[in-house]
């Protein structure tokens, strides 16, 4: 699927919700199923380090795609990660850097996305527009 | 007295829910008499301070000098000469750190202070020490929290020039045994500095009682506006020390070749103060005097959390009499920011995170805490719902 698609998949899905309670019960689902990155990969230059709570990305190339694995300390971050990874991994580099990254934004979650809340998701997303760059033919 | 309502900001709403605050270690709500002052400052009075013959700067002086004068009665300080309005509690220690080691620290000496100090009480001395070649030493924490005075005892020798510790920790919310520290330092002619950031909120401060050499705290932690605090010193050592910023209003005599300064307590107090901030402190201190934290909550808080499977509670002291209502824990299994975040959306305003007390979370072994911390105007309702919020919280994250 494209970007656009999944984005689109969970905007629907998180339009059934009708309170933050019912959002964060999917997040924490979300992130306790998580695929966990693998212990070697949580080594420090994969590390985003937030005052709240740390964040770990690793990415490889495979086929021309980008792929993302990701992990956090806090479950609610992980959820989040795990959305993002949903999104962004097995994409084209340039698929990627010509995305918003504004489906956060419409599910509610944007105030997880402030640089003052420095849960390390912020530099995530810079850091996995990065890989795009880098990687882009 | 309905004591809510006289908080305009507690009838607000979060997210469709009452407010429930307990961030109050990070700052405090303003009662109706504080706002009302700062508004008429601003619309009637007006003017800078000490400067100006006419009226308007009579009155706003006035008002500047009767805000020292509730500090001073607050504290029981010898003098107006022994208060000086700094901009908060870094702002004090800050200005302590660099006059006092300039006057009296050389290379080679040390500065006392403890494992659970705020970032706040360690930095402005590192950056002040490391100049002179002095050095920090630091008096550990048991499990409890309390600081270990057999070894803060042994620490005492010839090389130690000062002890600045916090009267009440930020984390832990334990009040030290500061009369303790202050008659050991001061047997060996020690000087003492205590941190009161949290101390001036929570416990009786007689700085005379105490016998403490400088004394540090905030404005907005009780119930004044921002960008206002106190750094009160003995007049000795405020005499003896030199000036920390030049500028207007703590001079006397100014030429190219030669200044000198102003008379205590303005020698300090260079620049335009925040005397809006500071002729609050009337009717915040009038508040504070009166009122209490509901006395049930402490014990109740204590019990209720630890019967917490997990839960892991910071500052658990002997005698409960020496802890405040601040309450730090973290729960197995769950992080911090977690808890706190769904707590946020129920309408409890918690902190998380280091909360500026990063050796502290060393010790502690964690990368952070959670913190509930209360004030006069929190309810025992506004406790027994935020114990079965987090009840509920948890069951959702395990």
């Amino acid at each position: 699927m494209s970007i656009k698609e999944i984005e689109q998949e969970i905007i629907d899905e998180f339009a059934l919700f009708t309170d933050w309670m019912e959002k964060y019960e999917y997040l924490i689902e979300l992130g306790k199923n998580l695929p966990l990155i693998d212990e070697a990969q949580k080594k420090e230059e994969n590390l985003i380090e937030g005052c709240q709570s740390r964040v770990w990305l690793s990415c490889s190339l495979e086929d021309g795609k980008l792929v993302f694995k990701a992990d956090s300390d806090a479950i609610i971050t992980k959820g989040i990660i795990s959305l993002l990874v949903r999104v962004y991994s097995n994409q084209k580099p340039e698929d990627i850097l010509s995305s918003d990254f504004g489906f956060i934004e419409t599910i509610g979650l944007k105030e997880n996305l402030s640089p003052t809340r420095a849960n390390g998701l912020v530099s995530m997303i810079a850091k996995i527009r990065d890989y795009a760059t880098a990687n882009c033919a | 007295m309905d004591i809510r309502g006289t908080f305009p900001i507690l009838e607000r709403m979060v997210y469709g829910k009452e407010l429930v605050y307990l961030d109050n270690a990070a700052t405090s709500q303003k009662p109706a008499s504080v706002l009302e002052l700062e508004d008429r400052m601003y619309r009637e009075f007006n003017a800078n301070i000490h400067r100006a013959v006419h009226l308007l700067s009579g009155e706003s002086t006035d008002l500047y000098e009767a805000g020292r004068e509730a500090v001073r009665a607050f504290i029981n300080a010898p003098s107006r000469e022994n208060v000086i309005f700094t901009s908060g509690t870094t702002n004090s220690i800050n200005l302590l750190a660099t006059c006092f080691t300039e006057r009296y620290i050389r290379k080679g000496d040390k500065v006392i202070v403890s494992q659970a100090e705020h970032h706040s009480n360690i930095v402005p001395w590192q950056i002040a020490l490391g100049k002179v070649g002095a050095s920090l030493e630091v008096i550990p924490v048991d499990d409890r929290g309390e600081l270990r005075m057999d070894i803060f005892y042994r620490m005492l020798d010839q090389h130690v020039k000062l002890v600045s510790v916090a009267h009440v920790s930020n984390v832990l919310g334990i009040v030290n045994p500061v009369e303790e520290i202050v008659a050991a330092a001061h047997s060996r002619n020690i000087p003492v500095a205590l941190d009161g950031a949290q101390g001036i909120v929570h416990s009786k401060v007689d700085v005379q009682a105490i016998d403490c050499e400088f004394y540090s705290f905030s404005g907005h932690k009780i119930y004044t506006p921002t960008g206002i605090g106190i750094l009160y010193g003995k007049k000795e050592y405020l005499d003896e020390m030199p000036p920390y910023m030049g500028g207007g209003d703590m001079i006397d005599k100014v030429t190219f070749e030669k200044t000198t300064y102003a008379p205590l307590p303005l020698k300090y107090e260079a620049g335009t103060q925040n005397y809006v901030a500071a002729a609050c402190f009337a009717p915040a201190l009038a508040y504070a005097s009166d009122a209490r934290v509901d006395e049930r909550i402490v014990p109740y808080m204590m019990e209720k959390l630890q019967q917490i499977e997990g839960l892991h509670l910071y500052g658990v002291p002997e005698n409960l009499e020496r802890k405040v209502p601040v309450f730090s824990f973290t729960v197995d299994g769950t992080h911090p920011s977690d808890i706190a975040q769904i707590l946020d959306k129920l309408g409890f305003a918690l902190r998380s995170g280091h909360v500026c007390a990063e050796p502290l979370m060393h010790r502690l072994g964690v990368p952070g805490i959670l913190r509930a911390s209360f004030a006069p105007y929190n309810t025992f309702e506004d406790c027994e719902k935020f114990i079965k919020a987090l009840g509920r919280v948890l069951d959702m994250l395990k």
